[in-house]
């Protein structure tokens, strides 16, 4: 028997279970919002002790970068994002773990062409369009601006 | 030595496997088949700097523990055919390197133990050599790191994905001995059905295991219930499902004699493996202690062994490729009157 691939894609779809969509967006719910509560309370926090709304800002985004950092090294990001998925991926610490853990990973192949050329191996990409984005939306708003 | 078919071979004198053993990492360990093992590494890095030379490690482990079972110097072994899944093999080059026996480097994906062992049969079935031996292993973190991504990042395995085993797998073959015995051999075709999903590695080798259980079956003579065991080697738990109602599709039954070592080697509910084990490690180990233990003892008599590896890379896949897959098989038994045709 001949199976076209078409055919036989139906097949695998029918064999392969899918996510448990329910209990997986209910986790990253949680554990996300969790992270926003955490910020929401560093936050307060830095307002309270007399720090500057700029300030602030800065203050809170660096310190979720930190935890998420040291949890990466400490190995414990990846087992919490093993059930909240996009909970910890979203938030500014699942960028920090995308940083870290390559940085991690491939310092076995040296400082130079390992960590510092792999570092940005996830981010990366990120990184770049994200700038791209940033100039085009500059240029409509200045369009835009400068029109009206 | 008969080539009965295309790439099927058939061996009047089937050589005999008098050694073989298995060393894996903590996690098959705690598997069901972890009493089997002959040894279990609970440091994952077996006290090596890099992931790579753990794997490597691996290899020398389970050549030396089979060397030494056997009561031979690794001068007595005319052969050495060995893979991994790392680029260019390095995982046995530096597992091997110190051994001094004349190798053949394969790359059959997570096929390579029956590549292997396929080939050390021909060649000491052949009457060339009298001691051939077959090696392969896989490292879960060294597989991640360059099949993946990063240990500690996170991401969501999806449903079908499949662990990579850490583990080694090492027989020796040998012209004469009391066995288990290779009887025949079956050399895989490319299969491609157009899958492109890498966490679904089990759907795209399913078309390959049973292009090669069909081809074997069919040239052979003989029925899926003349096997006590047709054992596939990392199609996990849905590429399983898969060969089978591909088999039936054809009118070929296996569901009752089938198994596979992916399934085998991890407990589905409390080890988190979501589809299955995978790695040229997964059948190396399952097959050089299990299965070969079970033969010798004659709990098992006859076991077609189906080993099948994903032939992508990650450049290819990248490219959009589809997953090409093979499938060879071995057939192992207990004694010489055990092989279907001799009886």
């Amino acid at each position: 028997m001949n199976l076209s691939p078409t055919q036989y894609e139906a097949l695998v779809k029918r064999a392969s279970p899918k996510s448990k969509a329910p209990k997986t967006i209910l986790c990253a719910f949680l554990i996300g919002g969790g992270i926003c509560v955490i910020g929401q309370l560093l936050r307060s926090w830095f307002l309270s002790s007399n720090i500057s709304e700029t300030h602030t800002a800065t203050l809170v985004a660096a310190s979720l970068i930190l935890l998420s950092a040291l949890l990466t090294g400490l190995g414990v990001y990846d087992n919490l994002a093993k059930y909240a998925g996009a909970g910890t991926l979203v938030p500014i610490t699942g960028f920090a773990n995308a940083v870290v853990s390559p940085a991690l990973e491939f310092k076995s192949e040296g400082f130079i062409l390992g960590l510092g050329a792999k570092i940005f191996i996830i981010a990366g990409p990120v990184i770049a369009y994200g700038t791209i984005a940033s100039v085009i939306y500059g240029v409509i708003y200045w369009l835009f601006t400068a029109a009206f | 030595m008969k080539q009965i078919e295309r790439g099927i071979f058939t061996f009047e004198a089937p050589p005999s496997i008098n050694a073989f053993s298995a060393v894996v990492g903590k996690k098959e360990g705690e598997g069901p088949l972890g009493n089997y093992f002959d040894h279990i590494f609970t440091d994952t890095k077996l006290g090596q700097d890099t992931w790579e030379q753990a794997e490597s490690q691996l290899q020398t482990e389970a050549v030396n523990r089979t060397l030494k079972k056997a009561n031979c110097a690794p001068e007595d072994v005319s052969l050495l055919f060995a893979g991994d899944l790392l680029n260019q093999c390095i995982g046995s080059t530096y597992g091997l390197r110190d051994l001094g026996i004349p190798l053949f480097g394969l790359y059959g994906a997570c096929s390579t133990m029956a590549e292997s062992l396929a080939l050390a049969s021909l060649m000491t079935a052949s009457g060339a050599v009298s001691r051939t031996l077959a090696v392969t292993s896989s490292h879960f973190c060294s597989a991640e790191r360059q099949f993946r991504f990063p240990l500690e990042y996170g991401g969501v395995r999806t449903p079908t994905a499949q662990w990579t085993v850490t583990g080694a797998g090492a027989a020796l073959i040998c012209a004469e001995g009391n066995g288990p015995y290779v009887a025949a051999v079956a050399v895989g075709r490319i299969q491609d059905l157009g899958i492109t999903d890498v966490n679904n590695m089990g759907a795209a080798m399913a078309p390959a295991a049973a292009d090669t259980i069909k081809r074997f079956l069919s040239a052979t003579k003989t029925a899926p219930d003349d096997y006590d065991l047709i054992l596939t080697g990392d199609l996990g738990f849905i590429g399983s499902s898969l060969l089978c109602e591909l088999l039936r599709m054809d009118q070929f039954h296996i569901e009752q004699v089938h198994n596979d070592c992916g399934k085998m080697i991890f407990n589905r509910e409390t080890q988190d493996v979501h589809g299955g084990g995978s790695g040229c490690g997964c059948s190396a180990s399952v097959l050089c202690s299990y299965i070969l233990s079970g033969l010798r003892s004659k709990r098992l008599h006859r076991v077609l062994f189906a080993a099948t590896g994903a032939l992508m890379s990650t450049t290819s896949i990248q490219q959009g490729e589809s997953i090409p897959g093979i499938s060879h098989a071995v057939l192992l038994t207990a004694s010489k009157e055990d092989i279907p045709w001799n009886y």
